[in-house]
C-alpha cells in the first residue's frame, strides 16, 4: 500500500479539511469572544466605582461619621469614619478567632487526623461550613447570642459571625501548605530525638507559615466585604465604636444602608464607601498574592 | 528480638519520661478535641435553627411553608413558594449565563491563550471574586440595570408570545438582571474550578489527539471536555451553591416583592432576601418563618454543594495517580479564596 506513491495533493488527502479548519476557527472565536466578555464586568465596576468613588472622596469623607442627615448636600451627611473603624475592628477580632483555631484544626488534620474515618468527618463538615451561606451564619450568631443571652447587637458578636465564615477558608487553605511540607524534614527532626510537638512548633509550622499568611489573608479579605451577618449580629450605628461590646457600624453595612436612600449625596456616599472596600480588600488579596509568590512552598 | 540488638540493653533507657511525654499528649487531645468542638457546632447550630422555625412550621406544616404560593406577614400567611421559586429563578439563570462563559475562558486560559497571556488572565477572572456582593448589588442597581432596561423592554415586548419571559412592564429590579449579576458573581469560582480540572488533563491525551490529526477545538472536544465532564458539572454546582446562598446583592436587586413575579422582567423574591429585608422587624411567628427560610436555604445549599464535591472530588481522583497531588486541595482552596 504504501509503495504506491500518493497521487494529486498531498495536503488534500492528509490535511484537514476546509469544513474542519472553518469549525476549528468558529470555535477558537466563539471561546476567545466568551473570555473576554468574562473580562467585561470587571472593567465596567472597577471603571464606574473609580468615576463614581473618587467623586465622593474627600479629607472629611474619611474623618467624619455619617450624621443620618439626608437631606442636605456632601459636606452634612457625613463621612464614613465609623465604618471603616468598624470594618476593621471587628475583621480583626474576627482573625484572632478564626486564625488559631483554624490552624490548630489543619495540624491537627495533617499531623494527626490523616486519613482517619474522624478526619474524614471533619473535612467533610469543613467544607459543609464553606458552601454555608453568610446570613445563615448571621442567624445562628443570632438564635445564640442574642436570642440565647437576651442582650442586644455587638461588635464581638458580628466578629463571631465573621469568624465563622473564616474558619472553613483558613482551615482548608493551611491544610493544603501543611501538607506540602516536606515529610523529609519532620522525619529528620523526629530522628534528631525532637518530640512531636517540637516538630510541629519549630519545623513544620515555620515552614509553612508564609503559605498559610496568603490564606489568611483571602480568609480576611472575604470577611472584610461581608454585610449579611453583621445585619442582625452587629448593625448599626452610625457613631464610632471601639468597644466591640456595643453596636458597630461597618463599611459593607453602611453601603448597603446607603443604597435604598433616594438623596443622591447618600448614595453617591455609598459608592465613596465602596471604592474605599474595594480597594482595602484588593490590597488584601495583592499582598497575599506577593507573599504567596514568594513561599517556597506553593 | 530487636530490643535485644540494642546495644546497651533496655529499650526502656532510650524512651522519654512520662513527664516529657505530657506535652505530646496535651497537644495530640486537645486538637482532636479542637476538631471534635467543631462537628460539635455545627450539630448545634442546626439543631438551634430548627428549634426556631419549629412554630412556623407548626402552624404552616413544613409542605405549606415549601409550597404555598402566600407571603403576606401582615395576615399571618407564610407560603414561602415565591421565595423558593425565585431563589431557583435566579439561580437557574446565573448558571445558564453564567457556566458557559466561565468554562469557556477557562478553555482558553488553559490550551488557546499565549503561555504568556496565562496567569495575569486567570488573576483578572479571579479578581472579581474579590469585589463585595454588596458592591455588585450597587453597582448593578444604579449601573447596570438602568443601562439594560431598554434593551430587557425591548426583548419583552419581541417575546410577548412566550409565557413569563415576554409582555408587561419591565421594571428595573427584577429576575433578570439579579440573575445576570449572579452571573458575573459566580464565574470566578467556576472558572478557577473549571481550570483547576482541565489542567489534569494528562499531556498524553491531547498529544495523541492532536497526533491523530485533530484540529485545537477537536482536541478540546476529544481529549478535554470529556474527561473533564464531572469536575466541570461540580464547579457549576459550587456556582449554584453561591447563586442559592447570595444575599445582599439579591436584594438590591430582585426588587422585594412579595409575590411570585409574573415575569422574567418583573419583580420577586428570594429566600435569603427576605431574611435580610424582614429580620429587623419581624416578631413572633414571622420571626420564626424566617427562621424557616434560613432553615430551607441551609438545606438547600448541603444538598447542591454536598453533591458538588463528589462531582469535584471524582473528576480530581479519576485522572491523578494518589499521592501526586495534594488530594483535592488545590481545587478546594481556589474555591474558599473565591469567596466574598
Amino acid at each position: 500500500m504504501s509503495a504506491q506513491a500518493p497521487t494529486g495533493d498531498l495536503v488534500a488527502r492528509f490535511g484537514v479539511s476546509p469544513s474542519r479548519r472553518r469549525k476549528d476557527k468558529i470555535a477558537r472565536g466563539l471561546i476567545l469572544a466568551a473570555t473576554i466578555v468574562a473580562l467585561i464586568p470587571l472593567m465596567l465596576i472597577l471603571y464606574y466605582l473609580l468615576k463614581k468613588g473618587l467623586g465622593a472622596w474627600s479629607s472629611s469623607f474619611f474623618t467624619t461619621d455619617p450624621t443620618g442627615n439626608t437631606f442636605f448636600k456632601n459636606s452634612t451627611i457625613g463621612g464614613i469614619k465609623s465604618a471603616i473603624l468598624g470594618t476593621i475592628e471587628m475583621v480583626a477580632l474576627a482573625s484572632a478567632i478564626a486564625v488559631p483555631i483554624g490552624v490548630a484544626v489543619a495540624v491537627w488534620l495533617v499531623e494527626y487526623g490523616k486519613n482517619s474515618w474522624f478526619a474524614h468527618t471533619v473535612r467533610f463538615f469543613v467544607d459543609v461550613l464553606t458552601g454555608v451561606p453568610s446570613i445563615v451564619f448571621g442567624l445562628f450568631i443570632y438564635i445564640v447570642l442574642v436570642v440565647g443571652t437576651g442582650s442586644s447587637f455587638a461588635g464581638y458578636k458580628g466578629s463571631l459571625a465573621l469568624s465563622l465564615l473564616m474558619l472553613p477558608v483558613v482551615i482548608r487553605s493551611a491544610e493544603v501548605i501543611l501538607l506540602l511540607v516536606p515529610a523529609g524534614l519532620r522525619e529528620s527532626a523526629l530522628a534528631l530525638g525532637a518530640p512531636r510537638w517540637r516538630v510541629i512548633f519549630s519545623i513544620v509550622l515555620p515552614t509553612a507559615l508564609p503559605g498559610m499568611v496568603t490564606g489568611v489573608l483571602l480568609a480576611v479579605a472575604r470577611a472584610a466585604g461581608e454585610t449579611a451577618p453583621l445585619l442582625f449580629t452587629a448593625a448599626s450605628t452610625k457613631n464610632t465604636s471601639y468597644d466591640l461590646s456595643g453596636f458597630m457600624n461597618s463599611l459593607p453595612v453602611q453601603i448597603y444602608s446607603d443604597v435604598t436612600s433616594p438623596t443622591t449625596a447618600v448614595v453617591n456616599r455609598a459608592w465613596g464607601a465602596a471604592l474605599t472596600l474595594v480597594v482595602l480588600i484588593l490590597l488584601l488579596n495583592l499582598i497575599a498574592r506577593l507573599i504567596s509568590r514568594r513561599s517556597r512552598l506553593a | 528480638m530487636e530490643t535485644a540488638s540494642v546495644p546497651g540493653g533496655d529499650r526502656a533507657l532510650l524512651a522519654r519520661s512520662p513527664l516529657a511525654r505530657f506535652p505530646d499528649r496535651l497537644l495530640k487531645y486537645g486538637l482532636s478535641v479542637l476538631a471534635a468542638l467543631i462537628l460539635a457546632l455545627i450539630v448545634f447550630f442546626f439543631i438551634r435553627l430548627v428549634g426556631e422555625a419549629r412554630p412556623a412550621f407548626a402552624k404552616t406544616g413544613v409542605f405549606g411553608f415549601a409550597f404555598d404560593n402566600n407571603w403576606t406577614p401582615s395576615t399571618g400567611h407564610f407560603g414561602a413558594l415565591p421565595l423558593v421559586l425565585g431563589t431557583l429563578i435566579t439561580s437557574a439563570l446565573a448558571l445558564v449565563i453564567g457556566v458557559p462563559v466561565a468554562v469557556a475562558a477557562a478553555v482558553y486560559a488553559t490550551e488557546l491563550c499565549p503561555l504568556r497571556l496565562r496567569t495575569p488572565l486567570s488573576i483578572l477572572v479571579e479578581l472579581l471574586a474579590a469585589v463585595p456582593s454588596v458592591v455588585y448589588g450597587l453597582w448593578g442597581i444604579f449601573f447596570l440595570a438602568p443601562k439594560l432596561q431598554g434593551s430587557e423592554q425591548w426583548v419583552a415586548d419581541r417575546l410577548s408570545f412566550v409565557p413569563f419571559i415576554g409582555g408587561g412592564l419591565v421594571t428595573i429590579p427584577n429576575y433578570f438582571i439579579t440573575g445576570l449579576v449572579l452571573a458575573i458573581m459566580i464565574l470566578p469560582i467556576v472558572s478557577a474550578i473549571s481550570r483547576e480540572v482541565m489542567s489534569t488533563v494528562p499531556l498524553d491525551q491531547k498529544e495523541a489527539a492532536l497526533g491523530l490529526g485533530a484540529t485545537r477545538w477537536e482536541m478540546i472536544r476529544i481529549a478535554v471536555i470529556p474527561y473533564c465532564r464531572s469536575g466541570i458539572v461540580g464547579g457549576a454546582m459550587l456556582g449554584l451553591g453561591r447563586a442559592i446562598g447570595e444575599t445582599i446583592a439579591v436584594t438590591i436587586l430582585i426588587g422585594d416583592a412579595p409575590k411570585l413575579g409574573s415575569q422574567l422582567f418583573g419583580q420577586g423574591y428570594s429566600l435569603a432576601a427576605v431574611v435580610a429585608n424582614e429580620f429587623g422587624e419581624a416578631q413572633g411567628v414571622h420571626r420564626s418563618a424566617l427562621f424557616a427560610a434560613g432553615l430551607v436555604l441551609f438545606v438547600l445549599t448541603l444538598l447542591v454543594n454536598g453533591l458538588a464535591r463528589a462531582l469535584v472530588v471524582r473528576s480530581a481522583r479519576s485522572g491523578v495517580p494518589s499521592g501526586t497531588r495534594g488530594g483535592t486541595g488545590g481545587i478546594l482552596v481556589v474555591d474558599t479564596a473565591a469567596g466574598a
